[in-house]
């Protein structure tokens, strides 16, 4: 996709820079005795690229449409651009909308999907061709005019609905769950396109996705929500580095929790052994807590007498994945509990680990995270 | 993130211009359907109330009902040919639907078009050619060894030809789903055939056998023109209505058995509907067609069968056929065309099937715009969740109302005196009204169906780009749906062309229509011209479904270039 000046351009500027572009306060939605969604503030800065992360079921997709005015909210405000659009129907707000389905008009030709949006701008017929054939080469299919949807690739049919959604110049791009009817290869590509034209155009994008790959990669911020409230908001790094609660660190990547008790002052104590942390996250001397721990930070190499946090472990488990292996180890200390380790082809070569065997690791104080026992 | 402490109002989506024009639609389609539907049936409840002079009376004319055996007993000689014919039309109609959809016989299209020949004829058109064949006058009188086709035999022969093509329909659906692995599975652990056929494709077909024999059962209970034509001295609820309201003038009485009649189509239809919500799907998304194997002996037999029954259903219609052509039967079978000469038997000559085929037009064409946009309403709208409900509600309603019923109503209707629309009666357009509050619930689902496998998100889509709803529904929803409304509009034109049971009580001095005309040419014993007029009708209705077929293909070739991949 070629970047094109006068796109840009039209892109609705509406510089309000002094607040956040889209404002949501104290947003609540039930479906007859389900909380659907409850006291939900958050703020997305203009030009930003934000996804709604969950697990089915966690009120992302309803937030979406209720930020559409497609099912509003019960109670709580939206402001769009500086406009408050709470009690505003669709057509009166400003976005553009992409669904999981695609949503395109089979019986009309690309071209007349794209410039749909455009036939009631009264802008002449010249004008509304040109744009359309201006979106068509935005998004990379520029001689598909005359097909129809049916007969384009599953990508392609979702490019045309980015397409259309772009054709009116929203202030706010929807995005519902655009690639997950997509083959993996195709969506790893298009991902990558979605996230460069965002850019390029700068129009504030909201994207719901359950996929916490796709949100690590796409999104400037990312929202984790989880039965209807909001868990935590934070960059991609920020939300896999620092997950604020369990659930956070469990649905973005994986990570091995382990029963323990605070010690001590940065100290814990899980079954027989003792480990030092960077932070107790608060809690009173003696409380039950869950230590959290990613796979790839168990270390194998470079471990002496000096090393805190060593322990021995026997390899229960390995599991080939192509360019690491995910072993499951068993602490001496502690038989029964599971700590996933991923060890990369090298380490496995270099040390040619084999299941049963007992190996010294170490659980770097940095890479232990604490959250309350649930 | 500062959270405002002020209490935000509940939120009330500020009403469009868009939204108001939905539910001004929803608002309209209400009212036409209670005027149509509901207030009619009100009618006729109330006016079994009431005593001449439309004072209430209590139960009283109710009372007068079961205490005259004359007039209950018909109860049970409805209940009686009923049950006689599903008996017998279902296991019929099973075998043919099996040897149509799980063998590899030849010409199974042509063996199903054949079986689905009397659904375009009236239904008294089986019960005339009845009674060329086996009458007083019979070709083949002598097979009856003595005894009358006319009453309770002739009624239940009649209603096995009338009724075939229906369980015929139920029963090709159901068992043209099936799950080829069930089969596969069943033969890998050595299944002898017979027990497969049991445990596997019975249960399989099971609902819809269910389904289909309350769909005869009704379709008999209801039907008027074979019991008018073959019944002689058997009385039954549909003959018994017709005579207290048209013969003696006695509108409380029948109203009385016009809520009679109903109980058996209502029981018929909750029934049915408490038996089908216990249908699991039974065929998961997954599931692999399940393509016939071959096999010679069971192939040759069903076609034998699919011969005979086929050759049957054709032999008999086409008799009344070739009967309208014929100068004297079974005297002098030359042929002529003086019976189409209606004139000389009816004073409308002509004009009645004229006055048919408008008649039909009209419904087919408001018809199916009302419903297919009162469908898309329910469908597709947000708005007024509780009128769309009701909407919904009523439109299922004359599912279970029989035409008989469903006229009387509109006679007492029309005819009341706190109704402004009285000047209706008589005219064609309470013809036309009725026959699309007739036929409104099968036009009414299949109008839902064809909107549900729309993708849900149009109506969002075109929101956010301003487009008002209307639009998307003109340019999109409605070409997408071509084939269902065409569907729609010749099964409305063929029922309101055949149909004799909603329109008899309900036409004028000029706007009698062709089945009428056929009912009193047959009472007159002008069955050749009566034969006639019903050949009329055949020929039309198959016409229709001929234009229908050709306007698919030109549909598909040229307008709906975008189906092709």
């Amino acid at each position: 996709m070629r970047m094109d000046a006068s796109v840009k351009s039209m892109q609705s500027g509406s510089a309000n820079t002094a607040g956040p572009f889209l404002r949501i306060r104290a947003l609540a939605k039930r479906f007859g005795a389900f909380t659907a969604l409850k006291d939900i503030d958050l703020d997305v800065a203009k030009g930003e690229f934000v996804c709604f992360l969950g697990p089915s079921g966690c009120g992302k997709t309803t937030l979406l449409r209720a930020i559409a005015g497609l099912d509003p909210q019960d109670e709580g405000l939206i402001e769009i651009a500086g406009r408050d659009v709470s009690n505003l129907p669709p057509a009166a707000r400003d976005f553009g909308i992409v669904f999981q389905s695609y949503a395109l008009f089979p019986n009309l030709t690309v071209a007349a999907n794209v410039g749909y949006g455009l036939v009631n701008r009264r802008a002449g017929r010249a004008a509304m061709d040109a744009r359309v054939k201006e979106l068509l080469a935005l998004v990379g299919l520029p001689e598909q005019g005359t097909k129809y949807p049916g007969q384009l690739s599953g990508g392609q049919q979702q490019r045309v609905a980015l397409a259309r959604a772009l054709a009116t110049s929203p202030g706010l791009l929807l995005l519902d769950e655009p690639l997950s009817a997509l083959d993996a290869r195709v969506r790893v590509r298009l991902r990558e396109e979605i996230k460069q034209l965002q850019r390029r155009l700068g129009v504030t994008t909201i994207m719901v996705t359950h996929d916490q790959e796709e949100a690590l990669a796409m999104a400037d911020r990312i929202v984790v929500m989880r039965e209807g409230v909001i868990e935590q908001v934070g960059t991609p790094s920020e939300i896999y580095r620092k997950p604020a609660t369990a659930f956070v660190a469990d649905f973005v990547g994986t990570m091995t929790f382990l029963d323990a008790q605070v010690s001590g002052p940065d100290r814990l104590r899980f079954g027989t052994i003792e480990l030092a942390c960077n932070s107790i996250n608060g809690f009173a001397h003696g409380a039950a807590v869950r230590i959290g721990l990613r796979p790839e930070e168990i270390r194998v190499r470079n471990i002496d007498a000096a090393t805190p946090n060593r322990i021995d472990a026997r390899v229960s488990l390995l599991d080939f994945l192509g360019a690491f292996c995910r072993a499951r180890l068993e602490p001496e200390a502690a038989p029964g509990v599971a700590i996933l380790a991923d060890f990369s082809a090298n380490l496995m070569r270099d040390l040619s680990v084999v299941e049963g065997q007992t190996l010294t690791i170490a659980l770097p104080p940095e890479s232990l995270r604490v959250f309350a026992k649930s | 993130m500062s959270v405002a402490t002020v209490p935000l109002p509940v939120i009330a989506q500020r009403v469009s211009r868009e939204a108001w024009v939905a539910r001004a639609g929803v608002i309209l389609l209400v009212a036409w359907l209670v005027l149509s539907i509901a207030l009619p049936l009100w009618a006729l409840l109330s006016k079994s109330f009431q005593n001449a002079n439309g004072e209430f009376i209590g139960v009283a004319n109710y009372l007068r009902y079961f205490s005259t055996p004359s007039l209950f007993n018909s109860i049970f000689n409805s209940v009686g040919v009923a049950i006689a014919t599903t008996v017998i039309v279902i296991p019929l109609a099973f075998v043919y639907a099996y040897a149509l959809t799980r063998t590899r016989m030849r010409f199974k299209g042509l063996f199903y078009a054949a079986a689905m020949l009397p659904l375009f004829a009236p239904s008294l058109l089986s019960a005339i050619s009845l009674i060329y064949l086996f009458g007083n006058q019979g070709l083949l009188k002598g097979l009856m060894f003595g005894s009358s086709i006319y009453g309770a035999n002739g009624i239940i022969v009649a209603q096995v030809f009338y009724c075939f093509p229906h369980a015929l329909i139920i029963a090709v659906t159901a068992l043209a789903l099936a799950d080829a692995r069930l089969y596969e599975v069943a033969d890998a652990l050595g299944t002898r055939k017979s027990r497969i056929f049991r445990t596997v494709t019975l249960p399989g077909a099971k609902f819809g056998l269910i389904n289909a024999a309350f769909v005869v059962f009704t379709l008999v209970v209801t039907d008027f023109g074979i019991a008018k034509v073959i019944g002689g001295q058997f009385n039954v609820l549909a003959t018994d209505a017709y005579k207290q309201v048209v013969g003696q003038q006695n509108f409380e009485m029948g109203a009385v058995v016009g809520m009679v009649l109903l109980v058996p189509a209502v029981l018929a239809f909750v029934i049915d509907r408490m038996v089908q919500r216990r249908q699991v799907a039974l065929l998961s998304a997954r599931a692999v067609p399940l393509e016939p194997k071959q096999n010679r002996p069971r192939d040759a037999a069903l076609m034998v069968y699919c011969l005979v029954i086929g050759g049957i259903l054709v032999g008999v219609l086409g008799t009344a056929i070739w009967a309208s052509f014929i100068t004297y039967w079974p005297y002098n079978l030359t042929p002529t065309l003086k019976n189409y000469d209606f004139a000389n038997f009816d004073p409308g000559g002509w004009s009645p099937y004229f006055t048919s085929i408008w008649m039909a037009t009209l419904a087919a064409v408001f018809g199916t715009g009302i419903v297919f946009t009162g469908a898309y309403v329910v469908e597709k709208t947000r708005v007024m969740p509780g009128g769309r409900m009701i909407a919904h509600l009523l439109a299922m309603l004359p599912m279970a109302v029989p035409g008989l019923v469903l006229g009387l109503g509109y006679v007492f209707f029309v005819n009341a005196r706190w109704n402004p629309l009285g000047f209706l009666y008589g005219t064609l357009a309470v013809l036309v009204i009725n026959s699309i509050a007739h036929f409104y619930t099968v036009a009414h689902i299949t109008s839902l169906t064809a909107l549900k496998q729309i993708d849900p998100e149009f109506e969002s889509v075109s929101a956010s780009l301003k487009v008002p709803f209307w639009r998307t529904f003109a340019r999109v929803t409605v070409p997408i749906c071509w084939p269902a409304i065409l569907d729609i509009a010749i099964y409305i034109f063929v029922n309101a062309l055949t149909t004799v049971s909603a329109v008899i009580f309900l036409y004028g001095p000029d706007t009698k229509l062709a089945a009428i005309a056929i009912v009193h040419m047959d009472e007159m014993g002008a069955s050749a011209a009566a034969a006639g007029m019903a050949t009329m009708i055949v020929f039309t209705a198959l016409g229709a479904k001929l234009l229908q077929l050709l306007l698919d293909r030109l549909l598909f070739t040229r307008l709906q270039a975008w189906r092709k991949r």
